[in-house]
Formats: C-alpha cells, sequence, structure tokens
C-alpha cells in the first residue's frame, strides 16, 4: 500500500501530463503483479466496494475521536477520507508496516456490512497517513486525483512500449488485475484475444481542414453531425455502447441497444431525432437536445419519447469477426450500406455523402452550413484503412466558420502546466440590457485558448494590474477590457445566469479599441441560438 | 500565584490587542500606539508607527529593518524583569518562535499572565527553545489549534526536500518560505542536513538573512539568485517568499519544482490550490499536541486563546475541566504564509 499511497500523493500534486505519465509508468514498471494490476483498476475506476461506505467512515473516526473536534476538522479540511486519514490514532508518516494493496482488495472485496467496519479500522492501524488516505479513497472509489483512465493506459503503453490502441482494445476484454495485459506487455505472453468479446475498439479521428490543400478527387465528403462519436458493438450475443473515450454508455441508450441484431462494430454518431441540424431532411435535433440524454445512468420511457435518440452510421469495422479496419474506405462504405438495410431504421440511418463535383462547391456548401445549422463538412480519403486515432492525410473535418462576439472580460483563474504562472483562463460576460439603462454583466463563457503567446502575456499583465477583487484562485478584472470571442454554437442553458451557454469558445482577438459599454448583449446571442424559429431547409441532396 | 477568579483589572483583551489600561502599554496592538511591548518581528504583531517599543534586541533590529526606522528603543534581555509602571513588570522569556521572539510574563504582586505570542516546542537552530513558565493566566495562540495538524519532526521534511533535489538535476527547487524566520530555519536545516552548496535568495530574503547572520545564526554560503544565469540554477536551491511561487519572477527559473514550506500544506487541497508540487509541512507555530500539552503543562487557572482556530481549543479546555475563553482579536486573521 506504501507505493500506491506515495504515486497517489505524487500525482495529487503533480500538475504536468508529462510528470504524471512518467510517475504512472515508473509504478507500474517497478511495482510486482498482482499489486500494480489493482492499482491500474483503481486509477480507472474498475473497483467498488458497496460495502464500504463514507457513512461507515465517520461512525469509525467517531469512535476514536471527539464528535466536535472531528466536526469542526472535517470543515477546515474540505474532504472526509482526508480528514479522518489525519485525525486516525495510528502511526504517523514513515511508520508504515501496512498492508499490501492486493490484501487490502481482497478483504475489502469480500466485506459484508458486518464484517467492513472491523476490518477497515484495523488495515487504518496499521498504516500511515498517506497510506490511510490511499485506503479511504480506494476503498470508496472516489480517487478525484486528477488521473483519467485514458490517462493511465496512456502510461501503460508508455511504460511497456507498446501501442496503446492495442492496450484499448485489450483492455476491456480483461478483468482487474490484468495479470495477462501485463504478461503480454512484458512480453512473455501472446496478445489476448478480443474478437468474440463485445469489446471497445479506438475511434479513427479528423484533423482540422485548416489550410491544407487536397486533391478532391481522392476524397468523399459527408455533412458533419453534431453528436457524439458511438461505436456499436455486438460480439458473442452481447451489445455495446461506447462513446470516443470508451466509456460503456449502453444503459443510457437501451432503444439503441435493444434492437441490434447485427453481429460486428460500427461507428456512428449519436443523436437525438429533430429538425435543427439540416432542417427535416437532416432529421437530427441540436446537440443541446442530445444532452438531456448523456450521464444518465437509467432512462425513463417518457425520456425516450420526448428525446428519441438513433445513430448515423459512418463506417464498419467488424462484420463478425471479420476485421474490417484494413479494408480502403470505399470498401466498407460498400459493405455498411448494405448493413444499413438490414437495421431497424427508427433507429439506424446512414451517414449520406455529398454529392459534389469540386472542392468549390463543396466549400460553398460549407459557407451555407451556418443558415441550415450543421456543423461543417468531412472529407474522408476513399483509399483510407481505418486508423485508429488522428493520422494525418485521411479524414478531414472542415467546420463551418465560427460565429463571434464582442464580451467584457470579468474574471481570470492561473492555468496549468507551463501556464501556471499565466492567468490563461478568462470568464467573460454580455450585457442583461444596454448600459446605459442599467445592465449589468453576466457571465456567457469561459475560454482558455485561441490567444497567441503575446496577447497571453499581455493579457497577463493587464489581469495583474486591473483586479479588483479575489475568490480564492479566481481575480475579477476591472470591467473595461473587451474581447472579441468566436464559438461554434449558442445552446441555451439554465445552468447559467446568462441563459446560454456557447460551444467551444475561444478568444478571437483582445479589442483594446473598443469600450466595455458597446461589447454585445446576451439577447443577440440568444438570437443566435440553434433551431431558433425560422431555420431554412439543408438545400444539397441527397439527405 | 493567589489569584480570585475573577480577572485582574490591570489587564484587558480589547480587540487592537492587550491593554494594560493603569498604565497605557499594549501587547502587539493592530493599530499605531504610544507605548507597546512587541513579542515579535511578524507583522501582524510588530505594526509600524508605535511610540516607544519593548522588544528583545533581535525584534528590535527586525522591526528597524522592515519599517526603515532606527533602531533607537530599548532593547530587553531574555528573562530579565523590567518595571513598566503601577507595580507591573515585564518579563521576556524564549518562545521559540523566530529570532527574537518572546512570551511576555507580566507580574503584579503575586498575579502572573503570560502572553505567549507565537510560539513552537519543537528545536529550532535559529532561535532559543520555548521556555514554559508557570502563571494564572496563559494566553496562547491557536494557529493551527486543530486535531488534523500534527507536524511531523523537520528532518523527514528537510529530506525531502534533499531528495526532489538530487531527483531534478534539470530543474530548480523553489521552496516558498516566509522571508522572516522560515527562510532561515529551513536553510539552517538543510545545512543541519549536510547540504553545503550556495542556497539562492529572492530579493526579499537577503535583507533578513543577513540580519540572521548578524545575530550569529549560522547559515552558510548565501547569494542572490537575480542575474544569474538560467542554467546556473538548475539542481539549485533557491528560497522565495511565498507570493514569488508562480510570479513572473519565478517563470525565468529553469522549470522549477515549487515546494512551500508551511504548516498548511498538511491539508493536501491547500498544496493543490497553491499549485505546490512539493508541500513541506514546516510550521514556526505549535500543533494541536503542542498546544494542549503545553496547556496542561503550564497548567494556568485560565487560559485566553487568540488568533487561530480557537473553536477548537475551546472545546478541549472545556472537556478537561480548564476555564478558558476566546479573544476576538482583529488584523489576526489566518497567515497565509505560515
Amino acid at each position: 500500500m506504501d507505493q500506491f499511497a506515495d504515486l497517489l500523493s505524487s500525482l495529487v500534486y503533480t500538475r504536468s501530463r508529462t510528470r504524471k505519465l512518467a510517475r504512472l509508468a515508473s509504478y507500474l514498471k517497478a511495482t510486482p503483479d498482482p499489486d500494480r494490476g489493482w492499482a491500474l483498476a483503481a486509477l480507472t475506476g474498475a473497483l467498488s466496494f458497496p460495502a464500504i461506505k463514507s457513512g461507515l467512515i465517520r461512525e469509525l473516526i467517531k469512535e476514536r475521536v471527539d464528535p466536535v473536534l472531528y466536526a469542526l476538522s472535517r470543515d477546515f479540511v474540505g474532504d472526509t477520507a482526508e480528514t479522518v486519514s489525519l485525525l486516525w490514532p495510528g502511526p504517523q508518516v514513515g511508520a508504515s508496516a501496512g498492508p499490501g494493496i492486493s490484501e487490502v482488495v481482497a478483504v475489502l472485496s469480500s466485506a459484508t456490512r458486518v464484517t467492513a467496519k472491523p476490518a477497515l479500522a484495523a488495515f487504518l492501524d496499521r498504516l500511515d497517513e498517506n497510506g490511510r488516505f490511499a485506503l479511504l479513497k480506494l476503498g470508496t472509489g472516489a480517487l478525484r486525483i486528477g488521473v483519467s483512465a485514458r490517462l493511465a493506459k496512456t502510461a501503460f503503453a508508455q511504460a511497456f512500449d507498446v501501442p496503446l490502441n492495442d492496450v484499448e482494445e485489450a483492455w476491456h476484454a480483461l478483468r482487474p488485475p490484468y495479470t495477462e495485459l501485463f504478461s503480454w506487455a512484458s512480453g512473455v505472453a501472446p496478445k489476448p484475444d478480443v474478437s468474440l468479446l463485445p469489446v471497445f475498439r479506438p475511434f479513427m479521428l479528423a484533423s482540422p481542414l485548416e489550410d491544407t490543400c487536397v486533391a478532391f478527387a481522392d476524397f468523399a465528403a459527408e455533412w458533419k453531425w453534431d453528436g457524439i462519436r458511438i461505436q456499436v458493438v455486438r460480439a458473442g450475443g452481447e451489445t455495446r455502447l461506447f462513446s470516443r473515450g470508451g466509456e460503456d454508455i449502453t444503459a443510457s441508450f437501451p432503444e439503441i441497444a435493444g434492437t441490434f441484431g447485427f453481429a460486428g462494430v460500427l461507428d456512428g454518431e449519436l443523436l437525438v431525432r429533430g429538425t435543427v441540424q439540416g432542417g427535416a431532411a437532416g432529421g437530427a435535433a441540436s446537440f443541446n437536445a442530445l444532452q438531456q440524454r448523456l450521464g444518465r445512468k437509467t432512462v425513463s420511457a417518457s425520456l425516450q419519447a420526448q428525446y428519441p435518440a438513433f445513430v448515423r452510421l459512418y463506417d464498419v469495422l467488424f462484420e463478425g469477426s471479420d476485421d474490417l479496419r484494413q479494408s480502403p474506405w470505399i470498401a466498407r462504405r460498400a459493405r455498411l450500406e448494405g448493413i444499413v438495410q438490414r437495421l431497424d431504421p427508427a433507429v439506424f440511418d446512414i451517414s449520406a455523402l455529398i454529392d459534389v463535383e469540386t472542392f468549390e462547391d463543396l466549400a460553398d456548401l460549407r459557407a451555407r452550413a451556418r443558415d441550415t445549422d450543421v456543423e461543417g463538412v468531412m472529407l474522408k480519403r476513399r483509399d483510407s484503412a481505418y486508423e485508429p486515432g488522428r493520422r494525418s492525410g485521411l479524414w478531414y473535418k472542415w467546420k463551418r466558420e465560427p460565429m463571434t462576439a464582442d464580451c467584457v472580460l470579468m474574471y481570470a483563474q492561473r492555468g496549468s502546466g507551463k501556464r501556471s504562472s499565466l492567468y490563461s483562463d478568462f470568464t467573460f460576460g454580455c450585457w442583461s440590457e444596454p448600459e446605459e439603462t442599467g445592465g449589468i454583466l453576466l457571465p456567457v463563457g469561459k475560454a482558455y485558448s485561441g490567444f497567441s503567446d503575446e496577447d497571453l502575456k499581455w493579457l497577463d499583465r493587464f489581469v495583474r494590474k486591473q483586479k479588483t477583487n479575489r475568490f480564492g484562485p479566481v481575480l475579477e478584472v476591472e470591467k473595461t477590457l473587451v474581447l472579441e470571442v468566436a464559438f461554434d454554437a449558442v445552446n441555451p442553458s439554465n445552468r447559467h445566469k446568462s441563459g446560454i451557454a456557447l460551444r467551444f469558445p475561444r478568444i478571437n482577438r483582445i479589442r483594446r479599441d473598443k469600450p466595455a459599454c458597446e461589447a454585445d448583449l446576451i439577447e443577440t446571442l440568444r438570437k443566435m441560438i440553434s433551431g431558433g424559429p425560422a431555420r431554412p431547409e439543408l438545400t444539397s441532396e441527397p439527405l | 500565584m493567589a489569584m480570585s477568579q475573577d480577572t485582574p483589572r490591570w489587564i484587558k483583551a480589547e480587540p487592537q490587542g492587550i491593554l494594560l489600561p493603569t498604565i497605557g502599554w499594549w501587547i502587539d496592538p493592530s493599530h499605531a500606539v504610544a507605548r507597546a511591548l512587541v513579542t515579535h518581528g511578524h507583522a501582524d504583531h510588530a505594526r509600524g508607527g508605535h511610540g516607544e517599543i519593548l522588544a528583545t534586541r533581535a525584534t528590535q533590529d527586525i522591526i528597524a529593518l522592515r519599517y526603515e526606522t532606527p533602531s533607537h528603543d530599548r532593547a530587553v534581555p531574555y528573562f530579565e524583569p523590567v518595571p513598566i509602571g503601577d507595580s507591573i513588570t515585564a518579563t521576556f522569556i524564549p518562545a521559540g518562535h523566530v529570532l527574537g521572539s518572546a512570551q511576555i510574563l507580566l507580574e503584579r504582586g503575586n498575579e502572573r499572565i503570560v502572553v505567549t505570542g507565537d510560539y513552537k516546542r519543537s528545536p529550532d537552530p535559529t532561535c532559543l527553545p520555548f521556555e514554559p513558565t508557570a502563571c494564572d493566566i496563559l494566553i496562547t495562540e491557536a494557529t493551527f489549534a486543530l486535531p488534523v495538524f500534527r507536524h511531523p519532526p523537520i528532518g523527514k521534511e528537510i529530506a525531502r526536500l534533499l531528495v526532489t533535489q538530487r531527483e531534478n538535476p534539470q530543474r530548480a527547487i523553489l521552496v516558498g518560505a516566509y522571508a522572516l524566520g522560515k527562510a532561515q530555519r529551513v536553510i539552517a536545516e538543510l545545512r543541519r542536513a549536510g547540504y553545503h552548496q550556495t542556497i539562492w535568495l529572492h530579493g526579499a530574503m537577503s535583507a533578513m538573512c543577513a540580519l540572521y547572520q548578524r545575530h550569529g545564526v549560522d547559515l552558510g554560503p548565501l547569494a542572490p539568485a537575480a542575474g544569474v544565469p538560467r542554467d546556473a540554477l538548475k539542481g539549485q536551491i533557491i528560497i522565495c517568499p511565498p507570493s514569488a511561487l508562480n510570479s513572473a519572477w519565478a517563470r525565468r527559473l529553469p522549470d522549477p519544482v515549487n515546494a512551500m514550506a508551511s504548516g498548511w500544506m498538511r491539508v493536501r487541497q491547500r498544496a493543490v490550490q497553491r499549485n505546490i508540487e512539493l508541500p513541506l509541512i514546516i510550521s514556526d507555530h505549535c500543533d494541536w499536541n503542542e498546544l494542549t500539552d503545553t496547556i496542561r503543562e503550564v497548567a494556568p487557572h485560565e487560559t485566553w486563546i487568540t488568533h487561530g482556530r480557537e473553536d477548537a481549543l475551546l472545546h478541549w479546555c472545556a472537556q478537561q475541566h480548564i476555564r478558558a475563553r476566546a479573544l476576538d482579536l482583529v488584523g489576526r486573521e489566518e497567515d497565509e504564509a505560515e
């Protein structure tokens, strides 16, 4: 447990991604099986101990520490596990004769409501502060140390110098403590066979087109739909839906998983039925509608009826156990057109190709994409294999021009990593009504990109000089600076006082020339909300 | 030590400090007064602009340095009772907090009151150790008066600092430490641990380190970090005030490891919020056990609790059947730098 506790501590205090990766990798290499596998499971959120509840931890501490002193301490520290780890009358730092992580996992996973309490107390008695902290975080399953599952897997790939995509693919087939994974990665066993299991395969991603010149004849064009990428997998009689990061979202979309009888792996966009994106012909609601369905463990029939989800298919990776990923896109597309015929049209359709002859025609369509509420266009090389990750030259996304608004800088916060000495996260607002009629600024968004290094230095100096107030890490500044903010869309939001939320906001320009009172009104932004009234239809057939 | 259960009339707790009303002397007042007894040189105890100041030699020198005034005030030797009027004497007794720090024992007839100022019980090579002093009323600080605060032995923290320094030859090791006391203690402890290289200083540190050296505290080779080529600071230890961590000044150092020497570093979120990569739990104040042990050891009739987390200590006193009350002093908010 000591090594795991040290690992957690150093991850808590490290902001740099590179250093986090290096620290994790060295732990994974140096630690024996099965300890490192359990640690990896803990870091990727794969462990849960239903018998360990935070109520139980509170009971334990109140039997040992005066309840008033506990409550005052908890208020100050702000975290139960940390408070208990500091207050527990056990060994101080360095004096741990603690259990290993494997012993902890074995005992906690077999614990019942009756045995959990003495078992946990016995462990706490043997561990120092750091060990106690790690134990309690592990037990309650909420590490919250700024390490995503993806980062942990990346560290694994880095530690053993194996491709991340192979790790991702094998990952979902294996159970903690992943001994087969470590054996394969250290070269003493073959790669785990996942062909008959409903597991996630890493997505192929598109690069932004920007100023790239492409030989248009080599590419096919599709609309860019604004939902979330989804992978639909069926193997061994089981269906799974995975989001872009490999998160299993099957339970949130029973209408899709329920009707899927095709054995194989398909790639598409998860959307909600509607008439916003591309009008009636486009058939998809705004991203905001989809958001009502995301992040739910269970979903009611009325929610399904109100926001009916469907998948617009892009690609096929496997048909049965046939791995098609090395075939050219054009061949996969032909297969996909056949497959979609056999699927329930209520929840599956195919992303239509845009029939254009020239690049200029496509540019024309893209220029009008704003009017039809389509996010942009995609270009896919006709002979491209399905390559995991973002490989240049194969797939491009060409988003419509962003919208812009003039906003006023309100708050700033330091960045992380290389930017930790700079105020680089900016919150900006627009006027509730014109200033001269008593309007006030309400925050409409937060951005930490879009500016040059020079701009950033200037903004950092501005914030330091113009600060008027401090709220913890957040500085409030004199409301004088206008920022031209670019964004991809405006959505209604009841989480913000302004009633709107910007999609992908970034700072386009610093408008030193413009007085704050001339910044935009919230109302102006509200009129830009996608799916507002009177949207023109998408004109390019076929759709 | 026969004192009635009533508070003696010759001492009063005011929001601006402790007042001896019959003679007009204040102890560590938060505003400028005519006559002040000052326990130590930290700004929240030693404000500028007083008329007459009674303090130890080192504290007088620190005040003179900080407020750029000539040090003409009377320096009081430790352990020597000084009559200050109305049959009251004041005796300065080492508090173990920083160079020159003192508790002030006030005596009148057979009544004895000790004002601790800030203090600690763990050893510190840069100042004299705290001397427990029997009294009727103990007026104690309570900066870290929560049982979560248990400061580890400083040797362990210094060892972690040195491990980090050895493991990061390409990065500067930037230690945020309060310019009066903490910085010099960290330097002295580094020397005790066998680190004899030059320690580099932020400009705000130099004068106070020189003052310590004039008072006979050996800090080894020190030099200003300003003007030193970036590469020459790789793998080097640099001491700066906490406010200089993550500042524009720190940006020119080679990829610094942010370390901070503070009692607050015991709480992870405190370190994370300040972007501290190496939290060093080093405090010049008592931790919870030192506070409660001191109250038990001194065994006063009554304990007054000044700035800090007085509610926890009050609760503890009540449970131990120790008479206690909290004083509501202004200007003693949580010291971020500690």
